[in-house]
């Protein structure tokens, strides 16, 4: 079954238009990547995604089932499968490294401490921050405070992953140390949907890519579909652009 | 002149009017601090209500609103008499010291939901949506991540607001309420030297409202994350 659905999806910012409905879905275990110019609305798709912003018209459904973002029960719920994380000011100011990670899972779905502060280390490790339970979000470069929030993301172990641009507001060389750790989740099954204007890593890891301008999908197809022979002006000019770079 | 305070020192000293003395100071400490407890836990909820986007809450955020618009601008001296006169007829039996204090209640609501306001508005609206995201309902989020970071926007304005609301208890007087610079009027009255009379007045001024501050200026190192190790 189709793991996330969604069908013609539309948002607004009052009067303005900024999704115009966009379909696109994604299978289990698969990892989705939007590219698009910026403004496009990918970061609007994925809050809409979260309800964050609620969408005025189209579908959701997770695991075939529709998410009414209308009802807090069901919003709850679409939240205990999805998780988040975006580009910057992730992690809670006011909180270590660790309690980041362990507060949602105890504190939100009353799981024994124990537990979840053995999954939580084991997570921090995973994500190469095993020396820093201690730290406060400002004691950490950009690059370790992303770490640290796909880890508090795991921590709740979602079934779908939505990345938004993560590494845009690292400093380059701390690039890689988050694409690494986000490369080995595509080895775990957990279904992702990301964007990112990180275009070799995008070809490297996407089973599908989906092209954004204003407000609409272009064009969806594999990677190589995408980068080496796309079938719209669009696409072309797009990925056309970025590669220069 | 200063012959004159050492001669009169003796009287003035006695084991009456030092008590007299103690009582008005522990009025005037009162006040501020039942005002500023009242107007603190008061001004977090108008806060907090006037974040919500609830259609429902509208009414509610529209009467705070005027509330705090309106008793933010008249003196406070003007608030202290409508309450005595809005009051008495309600209670009889109200006492002078209980009339000021709603009265300064009423004020502190007012001038402390602003600050408190103001602290909710620093935190980043990325952090509220990052609690929302991982399920945490309004409370929940207002609890652990709100208030802890926007405490220590609020802290410093709101114990200086303290501090100058030890000295505006002293409007209390105006009604009769016995509080501190009340009683220095007093002992002017009963003879002694207004120096001697207000320097007592002034001397206990000072000691209740400079613990405060360097309270404020505790609190403030100990929130301040830079210097948390
Ligand atoms: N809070 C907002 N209010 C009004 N307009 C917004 C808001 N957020 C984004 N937009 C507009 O929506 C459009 C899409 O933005 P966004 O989804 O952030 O694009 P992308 O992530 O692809 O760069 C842009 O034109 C942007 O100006
Ligand atoms: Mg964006």
């Amino acid at each position: 079954m189709t793991h996330l659905d969604v069908r013609d999806l539309a948002c607004s910012y009052g009067s303005e238009k900024i999704l115009k409905g966009v379909t696109l879905s994604a299978e289990k275990g698969e990892v989705v990547s939007l590219i698009g110019p910026s403004g496009s609305g990918k970061s609007t798709l994925l809050r809409a995604l979260v309800g964050l912003t609620l969408p005025s018209a189209g579908e959701v459904r997770v695991a075939g089932k529709a998410v009414d973002y209308s009802s807090r029960k069901s919003v709850r719920e679409l939240r205990s499968q999805l998780a988040i994380v975006f580009q910057q000011y992730n992690l809670f100011q006011n909180m270590t490294v660790m309690r980041n990670v362990t507060i949602a899972p105890i504190t939100i779905k009353k799981r024994p401490k124990a537990e979840v502060e053995a999954l939580a280390a084991e997570l921090l490790a995973r994500v190469g921050m095993e020396a820093k339970h201690d730290a406060y979000p400002e004691e950490l470069s950009g690059g370790q405070q992303q770490r640290v929030a796909i880890a508090r993301a795991l921590a709740l172990q979602p079934e779908i992953l939505l990345l938004d641009e993560v590494t845009s507001a690292l400093d380059p060389e701390r690039v890689n140390e988050v694409l690494d750790t986000i490369r080995r989740l595509t080895d775990e099954g957990i279904t992702m949907l990301l964007v990112s204007h990180e275009m070799s890593f995008v070809r490297e890891v996407s089973t599908r890519v989906v092209m954004m301008d204003d407000g609409k999908v272009v064009e969806t197809g594999t990677p190589s579909q995408i980068f080496d022979s796309p079938t719209h002006e669009r696409t072309r000019d797009f990925v056309g652009m970025i590669l220069k770079h | 002149m200063f012959e004159r305070l050492l001669f009169e020192a003796p009287d003035f000293f006695t084991y009456y009017n030092v008590i007299f003395l103690l009582e008005a100071a522990a009025r005037t400490l009162g006040m501020t601090l039942i005002g500023c407890t009242v107007g603190f836990i008061a001004g977090l909820l108008i806060a907090v209500l006037r974040q919500s986007v609830n259609p429902w809450t509208l009414p509610l955020r529209v009467i705070a609103i005027a509330y705090v618009e309106t008793f933010r601008r008249i003196p406070f001296l003007v608030i202290i008499f409508i309450v005595l006169y809005a009051i008495q007829p309600l209670m009889e039996n109200a006492s002078l010291l209980t009339i000021a204090t709603i009265a300064i209640c009423l004020v502190s609501t007012a001038f402390l939901s602003e600050i408190v306001r103001a602290g909710l508005e620093s935190v980043p609206k990325q952090q509220i949506e990052g609690a929302r995201t991982l399920n945490f309902g309004a409370a929940r989020t207002l609890w652990y991540v709100v208030l802890p970071q926007a405490w220590r926007v609020i802290l410093p304005p709101a114990i200086a607001f303290a501090v100058m609301f030890i000295k505006d208890t002293s409007l209390a007087s105006h009604i009769g309420v016995v509080e501190l610079t009340f009683s220095g009027k007093m002992f002017v009255n009963r003879g002694f030297s207004p120096l001697l009379g207000f320097g007592a007045v002034l001397v206990l001024y000072f000691l209740l409202s400079y613990p405060l501050s360097r309270l404020g200026t505790y609190l403030e190192k100990r929130l301040d994350p830079s210097r948390r190790s």
